[in-house]
C-alpha cells in the first residue's frame, strides 16, 4: 500500500473532468423539476446526446459541432416526453421510464456504424504559465470547455432562479401551476421550454462521455449516470449550487476507488462504489424526517398533473 | 435493445428453419455459431474472434454458415443465446470467453450432437474441447519493452477478472520487467469487465497520474491508448489486436490473436466427422498468438534484445516461466531452470515475488 502515490491535486483535477457528464445532467434536470415537472428520461437524453454528439463530431471533424448536436439531440428527444406529459397529460413517471428505454435503444441503433472510430480531439484548455501553477494549474487552469462550461452553467441557472424574473415565474410554475396560470402566466410553455433545457443539458453530459471523459462510443456507455443524475438533485435538495457538491462527490468517489486499487489497497471496491448511493439514501431519510422542511425543498407541483379547465 | 432484436431475429430463423426442414435444402451446410462477449467493432478480442468467422466463411464459401450474436453477457444469459443457436442447427459453436465457461457445458450436455469449442476455460466434455492461446508469451515481451522503456519505473497494468489468464499475463510481464530493470514496480486495477471503455479510461488515466509511463492491458477496447495518447509520454500495446491507428506512440506493439487456422481446423473437423474433443493451448510458435510491430519508438537496442526474446520464445528454446521464480509470499516455486508446468499455469492464482498488490478475492 503506497497512499503517498494518489496526488490530491491530480485527484481532484480528475474528479472534475469525471463529474462532468453527471454534473451537466443533473443541473438540467434540477431546472426541470423546479418547474414541476419529473422527466425520469435523463438517462435516455443523456445517451442520445452522446452518440448525436459521437457522430456529428466524426462526421464533420468539429467537436464543437459535435456539441451543439448533442444538445439539440437531447432536446430533441425530451420534447416527446414535454408532448406526451404537458399536451396528452401522460404519467410523468411511467413517461420518464419509457423515454429512457427508447433513448438506450435509439442510441443503439444510430451507433451501430461508430464502435470503434476515434472521435477529434477536443480543444483543451493550456495557458503557458498560468496552466504550469503548482496546484492551481491543474485544478483550475487545464481543463477541456465542457468542465468550464458546466460550472458557469451551475452559476447561472443559480444566478436565473434566484434573481431574475423568468426564474421566480419558472419557480412558482413549480410550487403552485394553478397559482400561477391564474395569475396569467403560460404553464405549459414554461413546463415545455424547461423540459428542453433538460434535454440539452443532458444532451450535453452525454457528449462530455463520448467525446472528453472517454472518447469513443459504445452502447449502453452511460451505464446509469443518468439515474445518478436524478438522485443528485434530490440530494442536492433542489438548490443548485448543492447540486455541484453533489456531482463531485459522486464523480470523486469513482475516481478515488480506481486510486486506492492502483496504490494497493485492499478495501473491497465494492464499498467505495455503492457509497455514494448510501449518502444519497441517508440524506433522503434525513430529509423526509422533518415533514415541513421537506416540503419547503421540493417544488410542490412536482409530477403533478396540469390542466388549465378553469 | 439488442436482446428485442435479437428475439425477433430468432423467431423469423425459427420460421425460417421451420421451412428449410421441411425442404431440406440447407441439410449439407454446415453451421458455425459464435458466441461474443463484446462487439465486433471493439478493435480487440472480438474483433479477432470475428475475423476468424470470416477467414472460415472464405475458406468454405457456400459449404458453411455462420451465425453470431455480440455482446452477450457473461452468464445465465449466454445459456439462452448457446440454446439459441443450437435450436437453429448449429453443428459447431464457438463460445469466446472464459465467463461462458459453465453456460457451455450446460448447454453441450443438452445437445450431446453438437459440437462446442470454449475459449480460454479448463472444463471440457465429450462434445466441448476448450482452446486457448499462449498470451503470457507475448506478455513476456511487452513486460521486457517496458522493463526497458519506463523512465519512472511505474508500470501500470489494466486487468479485467482475477482469473488465472489475466495473473499469468501479469506475472510474465513483471518477471520480464524485472528482469531488465529491477526497480521496475507494477500498479495493478482491476476493472471487473472485458469491455467497458469508461472504466477502461479512467483506470488507464489514474495509472498515469500516479505515475506510470507505460500501461498495459488485458482488457478489449482502445479506451486506454487514448487516455494515453492524451497524456503524452506514455506508451502502451495492443491487446488482443493490433490496435496499430494509435501507433507508433502509444502503442509501440502489440499481442494480436489470430484464431483463423484454429477455427478453419475445427469447422474442417466438423465435416469430415473427425471431430473429437481436445484441448488446445497453442502459442507464438504455432502462430496462434502474433507480435504486432515494434515501431519506431523503441529504440533500436531494445527493439533487438526484444525480438531476440520472441524468437526464443518461438522456437520452443525459452520457457517464458524459467526459474528461480518464487511466489508473491517468498515461497519457492521453480528451481533454477525449471519450467512451469501446463498445470499450474491453467490454474495460477498467485502473483510472482515482487509484485507489490494484493489479490482481490
Amino acid at each position: 500500500m503506497d497512499l503517498s502515490a494518489i496526488s490530491p491535486t491530480l485527484l481532484v483535477a480528475s474528479l472534475m473532468v469525471a463529474s462532468t457528464p453527471i454534473l451537466l445532467a443533473s443541473i438540467g434536470e434540477l431546472v426541470v423539476e423546479k418547474s414541476g415537472v419529473l422527466n425520469l428520461g435523463v438517462e435516455g437524453m443523456m445517451i442520445v446526446g452522446a452518440i448525436c454528439g459521437f457522430a456529428a463530431a466524426v462526421l464533420t471533424g468539429s467537436p464543437m459541432i459535435g456539441f451543439l448536436c448533442a444538445a439539440l439531440g437531447g432536446a430533441a428527444i425530451s420534447l416527446i416526453f414535454a408532448v406526451l406529459t404537458q399536451y396528452f397529460l401522460s404519467n410523468q413517471v411511467a413517461t420518464g421510464l419509457a423515454l429512457t428505454l427508447f433513448g438506450l435503444g435509439l442510441s443503439a441503433l444510430l451507433g451501430q456504424s461508430y464502435v470503434g472510430i476515434k472521435p477529434p480531439t477536443t480543444y483543451k484548455l493550456d495557458l503557458p504559465l498560468i496552466s504550469d501553477i503548482p496546484i492551481l494549474g491543474p485544478i483550475l487552469f487545464s481543463h477541456d470547455f465542457t468542465v468550464y462550461a458546466a460550472l458557469s452553467l451551475v452559476a447561472g441557472v443559480w444566478w436565473f432562479l434566484k434573481y431574475t424574473r423568468s426564474g421566480l415565474i419558472l419557480r412558482a410554475v413549480g410550487e403552485s401551476h394553478d397559482a400561477a396560470h391564474a395569475l396569467g402566466y403560460k404553464v405549459v410553455r414554461v413546463r415545455v421550454m424547461s423540459i428542453m433545457f433538460g434535454g440539452a443539458c443532458a444532451g450535453l453530459g452525454g457528449a462530455a462521455l463520448s467525446l472528453v471523459r472517454v472518447p469513443q462510443w459504445t452502447e449502453g456507455m452511460t451505464a446509469g449516470s443518468g439515474w445518478i443524475a436524478l438522485a443528485i438533485v434530490v440530494f442536492a435538495s433542489w438548490k443548485p449550487e448543492r447540486i455541484l457538491l453533489g456531482a463531485y462527490l459522486f464523480g470523486g468517489v469513482a475516481v478515488l476507488q480506481l486510486n486506492l486499487q492502483a496504490a494497493g489497497v485492499s478495501i473491497p471496491v465494492e464499498y467505495l462504489s455503492m457509497s455514494p448511493y448510501l449518502i444519497t439514501i441517508i440524506v433522503l431519510v434525513a430529509m423526509s424526517a422533518n415533514r415541513a422542511k421537506s416540503a419547503l425543498n421540493a417544488p410542490a407541483a412536482l409530477s403533478r398533473v396540469f390542466h388549465a379547465s378553469r | 435493445m439488442g436482446g428485442n432484436l435479437m428475439k425477433f431475429r430468432s423467431i423469423l430463423a425459427g420460421a425460417a428453419l421451420a421451412l428449410t426442414a421441411a425442404s431440406g435444402s440447407l441439410a449439407d451446410k454446415t453451421k458455425v455459431g459464435f458466441v461474443y462477449v463484446g462487439p465486433v467493432g471493439d478493435g480487440g478480442w472480438t474483433y479477432e474472434h470475428d475475423q476468424a468467422r470470416k477467414a472460415v466463411v472464405a475458406k468454405f464459401g457456400d459449404k458453411v454458415e455462420t451465425m453470431y450474436v455480440e455482446s452477450v453477457p457473461e452468464g445465465p444469459d449466454s445459456e439462452r443465446v448457446m440454446t439459441d443457436m443450437a435450436l437453429k442447427g448449429a453443428d459447431l459453436i464457438f463460445t469466446t470467453s472464459f465467463g461462458y465457461m459453465d453456460p457451455t457445458i450446460n448447454v453441450a450436455a443438452k445437445f450431446p450432437n453438437v459440437k462446442f469449442e470454449h475459449a480460454t476455460g479448463y472444463k471440457m466434455a465429450d462434445n466441448v474441447s476448450i482452446y486457448s492461446a499462449r498470451f503470457y508469451e507475448g506478455r513476456a515481451v511487452q513486460g521486457h519493452i517496458a522493463g526497458h522503456m519506463t523512465k519512472s519505473n511505474i508500470v501500470g497494468y489494466i486487468g479485467s477478472f482475477p482469473i488465472p489468464e489475466v495473473i499469468r499475463g501479469i506475472n510474465a510481464a513483471y518477471i520480464h520487467a524485472k528482469d531488465v530493470n529491477p526497480d521496475v514496480q507494477f500498479k495493478i486495477i482491476w476493472a471487473y469487465t472485458w469491455f467497458d471503455p469508461t472504466k477502461e479510461a479512467d483506470a488507464a488515466k489514474v495509472l498515469i497520474e500516479q505515475g506510470a509511463d507505460v500501461v498495459l492491458q488485458h482488457t478489449d477496447s482502445t479506451a486506454p491508448q487514448a487516455a494515453a495518447q492524451a497524456a503524452g509520454n506514455v506508451i502502451t500495446f495492443g491487446q488482443a489486436s493490433d490496435m496499430s491507428e494509435y501507433g507508433p506512440k502509444p502503442r509501440v506493439s502489440s499481442i494480436i490473436d489470430n484464431w483463423a487456422p484454429y477455427y478453419i481446423a475445427r469447422t474442417q473437423a466438423v465435416m469430415d466427422g473427425t471431430w473429437s474433443s481436445t484441448s488446445t493451448w497453442d502459442g507464438i510458435g504455432a502462430g496462434m498468438v502474433g507480435i504486432g510491430e515494434i515501431t519506431s519508438a523503441v529504440p533500436a537496442d531494445v527493439k533487438a534484445s526484444a525480438e531476440a526474446l520472441l524468437a526464443r520464445l518461438r522456437d520452443g528454446s525459452y520457457h517464458a516461466f524459467t526459474g528461480p521464480v518464487n511466489k508473491q509470499d517468498g515461497s519457492a516455486w521453480l528451481a533454477r531452470g525449471e519450467t512451469a508446468d501446463d498445470g499450474t499455469l491453467l490454474g495460477m492464482g498467485f502473483y510472482v515475488q515482487g509484485i507489490d498488490s494484493e489479490m482481490p478475492n
